[in-house]
This record gives C-alpha cells, sequence and structure tokens, in this order.
C-alpha cells in the first residue's frame, strides 16, 4: 500500500508543473519521454536488444559454454546439438560461445568510433556553424570530401594503407563516420546561433569557444546522438564487412564479419557455420536502427518515422 | 540546396542567362574543388602506406646509388607539394599508374570491369524504384497503419542485414537447393565469348547478338544480385518515398482536388506523386550512385568482375596503383552522377531555374 502511495508520491514529484530545482526540471522531463518512448513498441525492442548486448557481452566468460578459441578437430562441423546449440566451425570451436565473445568486439569497435568520431563531428559542425564565412566554408567543403566517398571504399583504402587490424579498422571507420555527423551538429548551430540567448551570453562578454562548448554543444547534443544511434547499424555493418574481407579483426579472434568468411567454404554442407554469424549481426544492426528510429521519433514528433 | 542559393544571390542587373551560367559556374567549381579534394586524400593516403614502392622494385639487396636513382625516377626525392602537383597531373591526363596484379594501365582494367558494375547496378535501381516508390507511397497513405508498419520493418531490416550474408544465403536458398538462379559469375562457362562484346553489358551484347540462350543464362546469373542490390535500394527509397508523399498529402492542393471530386487513387498517384519526383529524383540518383561504387562486398559474394572486385582483389595483393585508381573512379563516379541529378533538378522544377 505505501508502495504504490510512494510511487504516486514519485509521479506528482516527476510531473509537477513548478519544478523546484533544475534536477527536478530533468528528471521530470526524462520521465515524460521515457513515457512517449515506452510506448513505441518497436523502440523498445531495439532497446531490449542492445541491453542483451551489453550483457552478452559483460558476462561473455560466465555465460559461454566453452572457450571461443580451443579447438578440437574431432568435433569439428558438428551441426547443432544438445552439446553445441549452435554447432561447431571447422576447427570444433563452439559457435556459441564464439558469437558469445564477438558481442565484446563489436561492441569494442562501436564504442571508439563513437568516441573518436563524435567529438570531431561536433566540434567541426559547431565551429563550421559558430563562425560562418571561411571557416563554414571550408569545413564543409572538407566534409564534402569525406562524404563523397562510399563509406566501405573509403575505409577500405585507409586500412590498406595502414594494415589490416582491428584497432586499423576502427580508425578508418572513425574517418568515415565523423562527416554524417558534423552535418547534423552544423545545421543545429545554425538555427542556434541568432537566438536570443546566445546573444546574451555573448553580451555578457563570453568568448566565441566558451560559447560553442557551455552554449551551443550541449544543445547539439541531442540530435548528434540520435545520428550516432542511426549510425551504429552502418558501423557494425562496416567492421563486418571489413572482417569478411579479411582486414579487420584477425584470426582467431571471434568477429562476427570473418566467422561469415571462414564458414563460406562450407555454405553448402555445413549452413550453420556461415549463416549464425550473421544473424547476430542482423539482430545487433537492428536493435540500433529501432532504437534510433525510436529516439528520433521522440526529438521530433513532426519527422514520425520519415 | 544551399549551394545553390549561395552560388546565385539574387542579382537585378544579371539577365537570367547569365544567372544561369554563373550558378551552372559555382556549381561546377565546387565540384571541381570536391575532385581535388578526393585526390589529395588518395594521394595521401598512397604516401602512408608502410611500403616504400623504391624498395619494392630494386629489392633490399640492391646496393644504394641503384635505391636511390630509382627514387629519383618514381619523383619520391622531390617535396611533397610537388609531387602532389605532378600527381594531379598524371591523373588528369589519365594516367593512374600500371597495376602489379594485371601489368596493364589500371585505367584500361577500370575501363574493362566498369560494364559489368554498370549492368548489375542499372538492373538493381530498377528493382530498388519499381518495388520502392508504390511501397512508400502505399506506407505514407496508410500511415501509422499495418501496411505502414510493415514497409517500415522491410527497410529497418535492409538498414540491419549485411549485404554479403543476404547474398550468402541467397545462393544457399535460390541456387544450391532450389535451383532457381545461376551461381557465382556473370555466366555459365559453356555460354561464354558466344556474344561478341560490343558494350561489356552481357544482356545488351546478347541481344545484340540475337543468342538468347546466351541471354536466359546471363539473367539467370545477374538476378539474384541485382535483387539484392534492389533490396537494399528499396529500404531506402521507399523510406524517402514516405516522409515526401507525407509531406505532399497534408497540402492544400491536394484537400482542393479531393473537394473537386478527383478520385482517391488520381490524387496519390498523379497529383502528390507527380510533385515528389524532383526530389525523388535525388534520392534515386544517390542510390544509383551508392549502387555503382559501393557493391564492393556482393561482387566479392557473387565473383562478379566488376569494380568492386577488381578493387578488393588489388586490395588484398597490395597493388596500390589500383587500389587508388578505383577509389578515385568511384568518387568521381559519385561527383559525375550528383552534376547529373542537379542538372536535370534544374531542368525539371521550374523554381530552381
Amino acid at each position: 500500500m505505501s508502495e504504490t502511495l510512494s510511487t504516486a508520491g514519485w509521479r506528482a514529484w516527476l510531473l509537477s508543473e513548478r519544478p523546484q530545482s533544475a534536477l527536478q526540471a530533468r528528471l521530470g522531463q526524462a520521465w515524460l519521454s521515457w513515457n512517449a518512448f515506452q510506448r513505441n513498441r518497436l523502440a523498445m525492442l531495439g532497446l531490449a536488444l542492445i541491453l542483451l548486448l551489453v550483457l552478452v557481452a559483460a558476462f561473455a566468460p560466465w555465460i559461454s559454454p566453452y572457450e571461443p578459441n580451443v579447438q578440437n578437430l574431432r568435433l569439428r562441423l558438428q551441426p547443432p546439438g544438445a552439446a553445441h546449440w549452435l554447432g561447431t566451425d571447422e576447427l570444433g570451436r563452439d559457435i556459441l560461445s564464439r558469437i558469445i565473445h564477438g558481442a565484446r568486439i563489436t561492441l569494442y569497435i562501436v564504442t571508439l568510433v563513437v568516441v573518436i568520431a563524435a567529438p570531431i563531428g561536433l566540434l567541426v559542425g559547431t565551429v563550421a556553424g559558430y563562425f560562418g564565412g571561411w571557416v563554414d566554408a571550408v569545413l564543409m567543403r572538407l566534409t564534402d570530401i569525406f562524404l563523397a566517398f562510399p563509406r566501405l571504399i573509403l575505409a577500405l583504402a585507409f586500412v590498406a594503407a595502414l594494415g589490416p587490424g582491428i584497432d586499423n579498422a576502427v580508425i578508418a571507420i572513425a574517418i568515415t563516420a565523423w562527416p554524417a555527423y558534423a552535418r547534423v551538429a552544423r545545421a543545429e548551430t545554425l538555427t542556434l546561433r541568432r537566438s536570443d540567448f546566445i546573444a546574451a551570453v555573448r553580451i555578457q562578454g563570453a568568448g566565441a569557444f566558451r560559447i560553442i562548448g557551455r552554449h551551443i554543444m550541449p544543445l547539439c547534443l541531442p540530435s548528434v546522438i540520435v545520428r550516432v544511434t542511426l549510425d551504429m547499424a552502418g558501423i557494425i555493418l562496416t567492421a563486418a564487412g571489413l572482417g569478411f574481407l579479411g582486414l579487420g579483426a584477425q584470426p582467431p579472434a571471434p568477429e562476427w564479419g570473418a566467422m561469415i568468411s571462414t564458414g563460406r567454404a562450407y555454405l553448402l554442407d555445413q549452413w550453420w557455420v556461415a549463416t549464425i554469424p550473421g544473424l547476430a549481426i542482423c539482430l545487433v544492426s537492428l536493435g540500433f536502427n529501432l532504437l534510433g528510429d525510436g529516439l528520433r521519433d521522440l526529438l521530433d514528433p513532426k519527422r514520425r518515422g520519415g | 540546396m544551399t549551394e545553390r542559393s549561395l552560388a546565385a544571390p539574387p542579382r537585378l542587373l544579371g539577365t537570367r542567362l547569365t544567372r544561369r551560367i554563373r550558378s551552372l559556374g559555382g556549381l561546377l567549381a565546387s565540384l571541381a574543388l570536391t575532385f581535388l579534394g578526393l585526390l589529395c586524400i588518395t594521394f595521401l593516403i598512397g604516401r602512408i602506406i608502410p611500403i616504400d614502392p623504391a624498395l619494392a622494385i630494386v629489392g633490399d639487396r640492391a646496393p644504394a646509388h641503384v635505391y636511390e636513382r630509382v627514387r629519383e625516377e618514381l619523383g619520391l626525392n622531390l617535396p611533397l607539394w610537388q609531387q602532389f602537383f605532378i600527381y594531379v597531373g598524371q591523373v588528369l591526363r589519365g594516367d593512374f599508374g600500371t597495376s602489379v596484379l594485371t601489368g596493364r594501365p589500371v585505367l584500361e582494367d577500370i575501363a574493362r570491369v566498369f560494364p559489368a558494375t554498370l549492368e548489375l547496378a542499372t538492373l538493381g535501381i530498377l528493382i530498388g524504384v519499381i518495388f520502392g516508390v508504390p511501397m512508400g507511397v502505399v506506407a505514407a497513405v496508410h500511415r501509422d497503419r499495418w501496411p505502414d508498419q510493415l514497409v517500415r520493418v522491410i527497410g529497418l531490416v535492409g538498414y540491419s542485414v549485411p549485404i554479403f550474408w543476404l547474398g550468402l544465403v541467397g545462393l544457399l536458398v535460390f541456387y544450391a537447393k532450389l535451383g532457381w538462379v545461376g551461381g557465382s559469375g556473370r555466366l555459365d562457362f559453356f555460354h561464354e565469348g558466344i556474344a561478341p562484346s560490343v558494350t561489356g553489358m552481357i544482356l545488351i551484347d546478347a541481344a545484340i547478338a540475337g543468342e538468347w540462350d546466351v541471354f536466359r543464362n546471363a539473367l539467370h546469373h545477374i538476378v539474384l544480385p541485382a535483387a539484392l542490390l534492389g533490396y537494399f535500394s528499396l529500404a531506402y527509397i521507399s523510406r524517402m518515398t514516405r516522409s515526401l508523399m507525407l509531406e505532399q498529402l497534408n497540402q492544400e492542393y491536394i484537400t482542393t482536388a479531393r473537394v473537386k471530386g478527383v478520385s482517391e487513387a488520381r490524387v496519390i498517384w498523379v497529383h502528390a506523386l507527380r510533385n515528389i519526383l524532383v526530389p525523388l529524383i535525388t534520392v534515386v540518383a544517390l542510390s544509383y550512385a551508392s549502387l555503382l561504387e559501393g557493391s564492393v562486398l556482393t561482387e566479392t559474394v557473387f565473383a562478379w568482375p566488376g569494380l568492386g572486385r577488381y578493387l578488393t582483389n588489388a586490395l588484398l595483393a597490395a597493388d596500390m596503383a589500383a587500389v587508388l585508381g578505383a577509389t578515385i573512379v568511384v568518387g568521381l563516379v559519385f561527383v559525375g552522377v550528383n552534376l547529373l541529378s542537379d542538372l536535370l533538378y534544374r531542368l525539371v522544377d521550374p523554381r530552381a531555374r
């Protein structure tokens, strides 16, 4: 009884028309957004898939039934069954365990790319949008040049130059990822630049970089985050493509794209070796796409699903 | 679109013609700048590779003076900016260097493999447009009801599936199990070399020569990879069509048409659709460009001898001249298609004139 009372109390506090503190206002906003988000069933499915990925990656050593890289040639190419739920690969390694450990690699790549590319994109976009003029012209021309290459091909060219490997793949993908974020941040900055509160801060004597860093960047963040979430699937697919071509994570790392590539040789008779890692990639990128779609609807109800 | 508004400031003195030439000039200048940037990137990539091109030629047991002479011949002793100018000059003359893998000039190689990519991408975009546009329209009309959700999910799956994986699954199901389509490559072995190569596109060549067996075989081979590419462009085209249509369906002229008693089908498929054609051209052009350049993985899976496979083969053999040459061509295709869609846009949309 007291339980329901206190939740009702919490709700009233969160939905208060006159919040007493900035924290209360912010939490109230978050609560409302969460309520709206919750009603989107597809977006919740996406969120669940991403949470699953994170949990699987975090607890990989404890939940995987076998070691991912231990070979057992007597048990090679076993079909899915009781001992090996998803079968074994050409070296007798348990595919389920490799998928579980592969989640770590996927999460590692995605996180690192975002950590590198998002700040660069945010900085370039806000600086270009705020200063305008030739700064804008130069920076936007630069992003156009990067956008003129299809993502995979630019990443391929960079990996060719840097050498194959997971970290070089991350760098190459990050190089291809930032221009899109810069575009979004710039568009957002252009609408903010002329607003009254920015003028007020400027009159108070704030320098350009203080205005950009403290006042513009935080307001650009939501759109950039949505763009990044929608981009995650692209990052995962590019990384998997590089792995498939043998240019990403190197064996014996259980990277999903590379697993498909080795399974290709056994496609006709042992279909599970190639198809199961592909399903994992599909689920995770679908999760990010559904989540990003939901976040975008939340941010801008006008553009629902557009 | 900002490009256009920047390039054509409203001037009272200029006549319409000079204004058009001026804005076209601005467009061309910005494209030229983009292309120069592309070259800058490929040049830098070519210079950061850990392979020393001079060492690769002379081998590591050559005496120092031979090594130095080769370096000079390759222009590697010049300052970087000078090397860049030489590089730009070479590219403008169509000299992309010689492929180590094939021993032929890179440009010649690319001209040989490009028709295969063109054929595949064209069929792919046709499939994408034929299915994607109606799907987008239906989704917009039935907004938030099941057809809309269905189209949305089909599109999202298209954005989420690794294309090389879907290709493998497609081969497994439709080729190995059902036998409905041909396997990898462009033709079966015994159909090769029958139809003389005119355009390099086998479907057209076979039709010209009247070799209908070859035509059927080629169709058998191309249908699966083209359907895959079609699916991926469909995901994008249907989504864009939907949001463009939603914008139109809220406009007043649609209400007017309905009030006038125009049938609902006509309102949707004639009145509204006609008004989204212009932005749709840009959407289709963009996805066509990405098919022309981006089918690296599809071509690898289907052993399709086009530009994408040429690029990956060169890459795996560290054949940098070929890699950079193909990369430049890819960038050029993108810039070119952009220019083309922009010109088309001006031609079709009276407001853009």
